[in-house]
């Protein structure tokens, strides 16, 4: 390595250390803070946990005084499922787009993409009267539903360019081998896109958990709030119990860091390499 | 086992028409190839004919069956693809396996089916690999192995062995001849390899534009070219041409002359005064002889020794070079002035309109 790359590499490996402080930053905050006692919390804000500082009371607090139990298994139940229904619709509809051409197609392609430049929030109002005159109002179904429509066009157009990339003979010679149209979706397409659905389940999770928009007007009683909305009610006009708030936004940010962990392994590419050539 | 008959087959992308009026009968056990330029619509026929692609018009019947609304597990076709196509997420095992499961075979029949596969194209030992660890040999007999199982009626094999180099290619050639010997299945195979074609094939398949310019045996496609496309396409170097015109009518003879070259006689009724033809020479049956009635003459401008024999480009007087293969160790010097000549049976004459119109005779 010469001086000149050598310093190109360092000013690069900087640039990306200060970007993951501050991405990381704060999170750790919060997470440290979420153990500390309330003085310290003021205190020292930027000091970690020490025996003298540190208390659980955080915690305590968010299990006796509220629903969180609850809330969380709604967030779990409202993104997984919200997933998985993207994932599946979107794959289908990615392949049919693809490979089928029929009349209409291209119509419909163009009615899908709208959804990734036009906001869903815009039709806040139509969607609760519609989910009111639906007889879904306050269910966790409700936000699913919005959930799988936000989260659609989106996992569509990027596994389209996904699976435009498998070799189109793959598919020639399942079919010359026999297998039904369906089989060759589940069991050679959708196993080579792998990386491809890593990448949506990511983005589609995320938006869907940090939500806070929706379970506010969606949902209205204890039993169906989910955790980002369940965080709100320790932040009071007057006084907010940031010790409660911190615990319950540490526990927020679980999942989604050990769901990104998890997936981010799959993220990894190169799934194809021996199909072809 | 069966045997394949294409007739008026039309194949258009929007407006451009890719195959237009193929008709083709294929025998049982036949092993066809078609050759031709690229983008003459091989692939395409070859699609057409596994299903992957529907027709713009004409029937194919495979083992005298109608199959043009068939999906292609149905018509009894196995496929080779030039890139493999091998799923790769199975191993080597499922995937030969794979689509058996979808055509009705009990799991012990594809059991016997892989093993024998395996043991004809010496898989034995890969068989729980998956193809991102194989070279691209072994890749290939996977493939060739996953048509064998599905005992196709048809195989179909689309230049299944243009990612291969040049030493796998031989081997893998002989070993398709083989495979036909054994199976004694009808075969139709693609391929832009000369050499492919002439070892390989029962009966070639010239296409160019489309269109079936000459179907023949090897031999026949060397020693009669149907017209002046196939004399021009099969043979390497490529065939000599010559310009040329009708001198003279004597009888049924008529005599053939042009720049370059000396004149001779060719029988032939149909030709008159001043028609405008074209005499074809390969390289290789131009030599320094006597008894010849075809003989041209140059200066020797460069000489490509292959060893064997070597190849003369040569500078005729009319300023137009033409190629002349000279075998053994007495290669000609450039500079040096030749006259070379040719058997009557070697000289193709075409008229104007590109079709062969016969070859002189001794006079
Ligand atoms: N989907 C398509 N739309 C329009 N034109 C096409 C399409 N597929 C093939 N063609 C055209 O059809 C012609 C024949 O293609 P084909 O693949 O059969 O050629 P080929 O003889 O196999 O050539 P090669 O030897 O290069 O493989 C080409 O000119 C190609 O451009
Ligand atoms: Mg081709």
């Amino acid at each position: 390595m010469t001086t000149e790359q050598r310093a190109r590499s360092l000013g690069v490996h900087v640039v990306l250390i200060a970007y993951s402080l501050l991405a990381v930053g704060p999170i750790l905050l919060v997470v440290m803070n979420s153990f500390k006692m309330r003085n310290a919390i003021f205190g020292s804000p930027l000091a970690p946990p020490d025996a003298a500082t540190f208390s659980l009371i955080g915690y305590e607090k968010v299990f006796r005084s509220s629903h969180i139990l609850t809330y969380y298994s709604n967030s779990l139940i409202v993104t997984l499922v919200s997933m998985a229904l993207v994932l599946l619709f979107g794959a289908m509809a990615a392949w049919a787009l693809t490979e089928y051409r029929f009349r209409g197609s291209t119509a419909l392609a163009l009615f899908l993409s709208i959804g990734i430049m036009v906001p869903i929030r815009l039709g806040s109002v139509a969607i609760l009267n519609m989910m009111r005159s639906a007889g879904l109002n306050d269910t966790l179904t409700a936000l699913i539903l919005v959930y799988v429509a936000q989260g659609l066009p989106m996992s569509i157009f990027i596994l389209s360019e996904f699976i435009q990339q498998i070799p189109k003979d793959l598919r020639d010679a399942a079919r010359c081998d026999g297998v039904p149209e369906t089989r060759i979706f589940f069991e050679v397409v959708a196993p080579l896109l792998r990386p491809a659905i890593a990448t949506v389940a990511v983005f589609t999770i995320v938006p869907i958990w940090n939500d806070l928009w929706f379970p506010l007007i969606l949902t209205s009683s204890d039993s169906t709030h989910t955790v980002t909305l369940g965080v709100q009610q320790f932040l009071g006009q007057y006084i907010t119990d940031w010790n409660s708030v911190l615990a319950a936004l540490s526990m927020a940010i679980l999942p989604v860091v050990i769901i990104y962990v998890i997936l981010s392994r799959q993220l990894i590419a190169g799934l194809t390499s021996g199909a072809v050539k | 086992m069966a045997n394949l008959r294409i007739e008026h087959l039309h194949k258009r992308y929007g407006a451009t028409a890719v195959l237009n009026d193929v008709n083709l009968k294929i025998e049982d056990g036949e092993f066809v190839v078609l050759v031709g330029p690229s983008g003459c619509g091989k692939s395409t026929l070859l699609r057409m004919i596994a299903g992957l692609d529907g027709a713009s018009g004409g029937d194919i019947h495979i083992a005298d069956k109608l199959v043009n609304t068939l999906a292609p597990a149905d018509r009894g076709i196995a496929m080779v693809f030039q890139s493999y196509a091998l799923y790769p997420h199975m191993n080597v095992r499922k995937n030969m396996t794979f689509g058996l499961k979808f055509t009705g075979v009990p799991p012990a029949e594809r059991e016997r089916r892989v093993t024998e596969a395996a043991r004809m194209l010496r898989l034995d030992e890969l068989l729980g690999r998956y193809p991102r660890d194989l070279s691209g040999g072994q890749r290939q007999r996977v493939a060739i192995g996953r048509a064998i199982v599905r005992e196709p009626a048809v195989f179909l094999f689309d230049e299944p062995l243009s990612n291969l180099d040049a030493a796998l290619r031989v081997s893998t050639r002989v070993e398709i001849a083989n495979l036909h010997r054994m199976l004694k299945s009808t075969i139709v195979y693609v391929t832009h390899d000369q050499v492919e074609a002439m070892t390989l094939a029962d009966r070639i398949v010239v296409m160019n534009k489309g269109c079936i310019e000459q179907v023949g045996r090897p031999l026949d496609l060397y020693y009669a070219p149907a017209n002046l496309f196939v004399a021009g396409f099969i043979g390497s170097p490529a065939m000599n041409f010559f310009e040329a015109k009708v001198a003279g009518v004597e009888g049924a003879c008529a005599r053939v002359d042009g720049p370059g070259f000396r004149s001779f006689d060719l029988p032939a009724t149909s030709l008159k005064m001043g028609d405008t033809l074209t005499v074809g020479v390969r390289p290789e049956h131009l030599a320094r002889r006597e008894d010849g009635s075809f003989t041209v003459e140059g200066v020797v401008e460069l000489v490509e020794r292959l060893g064997e024999s070597s190849f003369a480009y040569v500078r005729r007087a009319d300023d137009r070079l033409f190629v002349a293969e000279v075998r053994g160790r007495q290669t000609p010097t450039p500079g040096e002035r030749v006259a070379l000549a040719a058997a009557n049976r070697d000289v193709h004459v075409f008229d104007s309109s590109g079709l062969r119109v016969s070859s002189p005779t001794n006079t």
